[in-house]
């Protein structure tokens, strides 16, 4: 394929192996398991291994791999582990365990995650997540995770989109806190009790590679600026997703790709880079200073219904329109799953709307997420539950008040802090956001990248979500990752490294490792331009939302491909960063990150422009249904991309062709 | 414009005048990371109820106001540069008894304990905790009995964690005067200034928790 100056270079190839085992999908990871080598006590006790990243992914492998005797190095750039970005995470966390008796299963799990993702992701894997998704409950509940329960005392589940059961457990809209706490416990357990030392205010910035294996990283202590050099026999990257690229998201300020980057860099292919999550309700953007947008959880999709006029460009506020002259557009496009749609067919039909000029407020770009007939509804059966009979109006909005406030109160504070609105008296307004990357270093069945040694949980992998991720299974993906996965596939890896002694620090590959990442720093202190980080950041982000965000088309990607080059060659000459590396330095941390940002752009739009159809989040304007939806080409995209560094802006594509065993691929259907 | 975003413009000026600019600690910028920490007006996190710094808005303040921001100030939070302390005394605290001694592996049905809705809500209330010291800045004393407290209470409304119950209070507190947290007075300044609404009914627990584990150890 030749694109003006962009060259993609082209392997069907099988040059890696995803090393799934043999046998019928529901049979794999019990096999596995049962034949998997084992490492012994004793020997564990000797084996160093290096996690980055305390979210969930992180911190649930740290612990259980303390736990199971490992000598574990945790890493994270938060002042404590407990603040890592999954703590912002609300509305819940999904698991088979059908309690609501609604027809649950492993396999309807499995089916719904895998359609959910438009058939872009690897069977065997998302099937090992659905088989362990009713572990993970029991797990948190044993740690004392406080989920939300009934009357009777039992867990109680809620509805996420894209899905006809109710199986998501949560705690207020706070579960992503409740989880990590839960995890971060255990984590300190280990700390206390001398198997896991953690490294706080730490950013990794290298890996180490010694005779094809990845044997250790080069960290960089964010306080004093010093580089230490650390061994392991394993490093697991947990670093979390790279939807910072576009500068506004729903992601915590200091997420970023640099330690999967390098990763990367050092061998490890990138997967369906392109494939980037919109979430349909947000917090829509309100001016030039914004530093980030704000998350409605997807729970609120439960009850509130999503309108806007029916007129166009409609002057009047959302309480003077009458109910015949709103579009509820969710509804009546697609009956059957209504405002309960995947995340991305709700992003688009907003943006349709409001592209058409249906939008409201000021910027016209929002709709509204309106919760009047929920009140009404729940006010009602609460006055039956009370056996108020006959109750005016004013009863019974307040009986249904107090109910929505017990399921959404945070996130109404919330919504009304930002905007200085009461949601429980307009209708709320929201516009879709960047929220979630299922892109991310590419893994096989063990979670190992194609570096050995080196491996890649949670979000920075790109493993079980395809094209799209159905809400609240990120949560349950990095648990299922870290207390589940990994415990079992690391020791397969080292039971053959143990014949190996610990390698010195003082070896040249890591003196090299520290000379490179030296030099960096040295190179960007040396800029002294004109322009701070966030200047470079801003610009990146538009470009990568103007031509790789809702809609993308062949002429606005190699457009973009451009311009991020010429950003980039701007970046590297009119930075200027303040102070010096030797000490406490945010602006040094930034910039190091938005370096790579400035790489991974390219790589997204190169990944966008080689696929070539629609397909869950990545929506090809030239390639979609006479009503607009998303349309796939499984002829000739039916894998995963898998892309090989070679320099900055040159790449090799790698594709794992996908083969479903259980299932037909279709068009997906949600009316 | 929030409280941050000011913060941002201001130091995105000192950057481009050559200036330095001003360390603050932030990530979620939602009010659930605990990171951000600013007192400020002599307030720990601001003017408004039961809210984090990063969810202070301007609209909080007049045209030409002038407003005075400090760090945290306790002697078991050190501060590091400008704004930014070092609560890793927190963590320590948890490491001393903070969770429940359970290894991943195959733990019962997750509803094989029922738990009512009472308990299982007052938990969740206490576990809502972001661990930003907010209780700490705010007490005359430099007390963290909120912060722990909160946890304990956690714990010891659940089931789960009845078996540490003892242990784990009397390693918690005796953590927290290592670490140099004053002893509370009851001034309620903690409950004031929590911006998660953390009840100091959690303190009454924790002492009533405490209590028992020393009277029943003194019986052993
Ligand atoms: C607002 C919001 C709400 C969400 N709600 C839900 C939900 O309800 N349900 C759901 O399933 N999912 C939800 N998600 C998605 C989910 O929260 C995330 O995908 C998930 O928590 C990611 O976990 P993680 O462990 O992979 O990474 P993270 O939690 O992002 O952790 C990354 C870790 O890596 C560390 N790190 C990163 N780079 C470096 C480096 N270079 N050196 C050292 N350390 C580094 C960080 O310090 C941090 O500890 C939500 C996401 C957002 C943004
Ligand atoms: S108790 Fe409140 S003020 Fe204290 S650390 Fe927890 S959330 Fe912050
Ligand atoms: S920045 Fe996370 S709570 Fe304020």
């Amino acid at each position: 394929m030749q694109y003006d100056h962009i060259i993609i270079t082209t392997f069907y190839s099988m040059a890696f192996d995803s090393k799934v085992p043999k046998g019928p999908l529901e049979n794999k990871w019990t096999e596995y398991k049962d034949h998997c080598k084992l490492v012994n006590p004793a020997n564990k006790r000797k084996l160093e291994i290096i996690v980055i990243g305390t979210g969930l992914a992180g911190a649930s492998a740290a612990a259980s791999l303390g736990e199971m005797g490992y000598k574990v190095k945790s890493f994270c750039f938060q002042d404590s582990p407990r603040r890592a970005h999954s703590i912002a995470a609300q509305g819940g966390i999904n698991a088979a365990k059908n309690y609501q008796n609604d027809g649950d299963s492993v396999f309807r799990l499995f089916y719904d995650t895998l359609k959910g993702g438009d058939y872009r992701s690897r069977d065997s894997n998302v099937y090992r997540l659905a088989e362990v998704s009713a572990n993970i409950i029991d797990q948190c509940v044993a740690q004392g995770v406080p989920f939300a329960r009934e009357y009777g005392g039992l867990l109680s589940n809620r509805s996420f989109g894209g899905v006809q059961v109710q199986r998501t457990f949560y705690a207020a809209g706070q579960t992503g806190q409740q989880l990590l706490l839960g995890a971060y416990s255990a984590l300190e357990r280990q700390v206390a009790l001398g198997n896991v030392q953690v490294y706080d205010r730490h950013e990794m910035q290298e890996v180490v590679h010694i005779d094809g294996k990845a044997r250790g990283i080069i960290a960089r202590n964010m306080m004093t600026g010093e580089l230490e050099r650390h061994f392991g026999y394993a490093v697991l990257i947990c670093s979390g997703g790279y939807g910072n690229v576009y500068f506004l998201s729903t992601n915590a300020m200091g997420s970023n790709v640099t330690a999967a980057w390098k990763a990367h860099k050092q061998g490890a292919y990138f997967a369906n880079p392109c494939m980037t999550q919109i979430h349909p309700t947000c917090i829509p953007v309100t001016g030039d200073h914004q530093s980030k947008l704000t998350l409605m959880s997807e729970s609120l999709r439960n009850d509130g219904r999503i309108w806007v006029p029916k007129q166009k460009d409609d002057k009047r506020k959302a309480n003077q329109i009458p109910e015949q002259e709103r579009d509820y557009y969710l509804e009546r496009r697609y009956p059957a799953f209504g405002n309960l749609v995947p995340r991305d067919v709700a992003s688009r039909a907003a943006k349709e709307r409001c592209d058409a000029g249906y939008g409201v407020g000021t910027t016209k770009q929002a709709v509204y997420l309106d919760f009047t007939e929920a009140i009404n509804r729940y006010g009602k059966i609460e006055c039956g539950k009370h056996g108020i009979d006959n109750p005016s109006a004013e009863i019974i909005r307040h009986h249904g008040l107090e109910v929505v406030k017990e399921k959404y109160g945070n996130l109404f504070d919330m919504y009304e802090k930002i905007t200085g609105e009461n949601p429980y008296e307009v209708p709320m307004r929201i516009y879709p956001a960047i929220h979630y990357t299922m892109g991310g270093l590419w893994v096989d069945y063990e979670l190992m990248t194609s570096v050995q040694g080196l491996y890649c949980l949670g979000e920075a992998n790109y493993s079980d979500h395809g094209a799209n991720r159905l809400g609240a299974s990120a949560l349950m993906q990095g648990l299922a990752d870290g207390y589940f996965v990994i415990p079992y596939t690391l020791g397969n890896y080292l039971a053959g490294e143990i014949y190996h002694k610990p390698i010195s620090t003082d070896h040249e590959a890591f003196a090299t490792a520290e000379k490179q990442v030296a030099q960096r720093i040295a190179k960007l202190m040396g800029i002294k331009g004109k322009h701070s980080v966030d200047h470079f950041h801003k610009r990146l982000g538009k470009i990568m939302w103007e031509y790789c965000g809702m809609a993308r088309n062949e002429a606005g990607l190699k457009q973009a491909i451009q311009e991020i080059r010429e950003l980039r060659a701007e970046f590297w000459q009119d930075l200027r960063i303040p102070g010096s590396d030797k000490e406490y330095n945010p602006e040094l941390d930034k910039a190091g990150r938005v370096a790579d940002f400035l790489e991974l752009g390219e790589l997204m739009c190169l990944d966008a422009l080689d696929r070539a159809e629609s397909c869950g989040g990545h929506f090809r304007e030239e390639s979609q249904t006479p009503e607009g939806e998303a349309l796939r080409n499984d002829e000739k995209f039916m894998y995963v991309s898998a892309w090989e560094f070679k320099s900055v802006g040159e790449w090799e594509l790698h594709k794992e062709p996908l083969i479903f065993e259980k299932i037909q691929p279709t068009q997906r259907n949600y009316k | 414009m929030s409280f941050l975003e000011m913060f941002d413009v201001l130091n995105e000026r000192l950057i481009e005048e050559g200036e330095d600019p001003i360390a603050f600690d932030h990530d979620c910028r939602e009010g659930i990371c605990g990171a951000c920490s600013m007192v400020i007006d002599g307030k720990p996190h601001g003017p408004w109820a039961q809210n984090t710094t990063c969810q202070l808005h301007m609209r909080a303040f007049q045209d030409g106001d002038t407003i005075i921001v400090e760090p945290w100030r306790a002697k078991a939070f050190p501060v590091v540069k400008d704004l930014m302390v070092d609560r890793s005394a927190f963590d320590r605290v948890i490491q001393a008894g903070g969770y429940i001694s359970v290894n991943t592996g195959n733990p019962a049905d997750a509803n094989a304990i029922p738990i009512d809705k009472k308990s299982a809500d007052d938990a969740f209330a206490a576990a809502a905790c972001i661990g930003c010291g907010a209780c700490v800045a705010a007490c005359k004393n430099s007390s963290a009995m909120l912060f722990a407290g909160a946890k304990v209470s956690q714990l010891a409304l659940l089931p789960q964690g009845d078996p540490e119950r003892k242990t784990r209070v009397i390693e918690m507190v005796a953590q927290m005067d290592k670490e140099g947290f004053g002893s509370c007075t009851a001034t309620g300044a903690c409950e004031a200034t929590c911006p998660k609404g953390i009840s100091i009914t959690n303190i009454a627990r924790l002492n009533k928790e405490y209590m028992r584990a020393i009277l029943s150890s003194e019986e052993a």
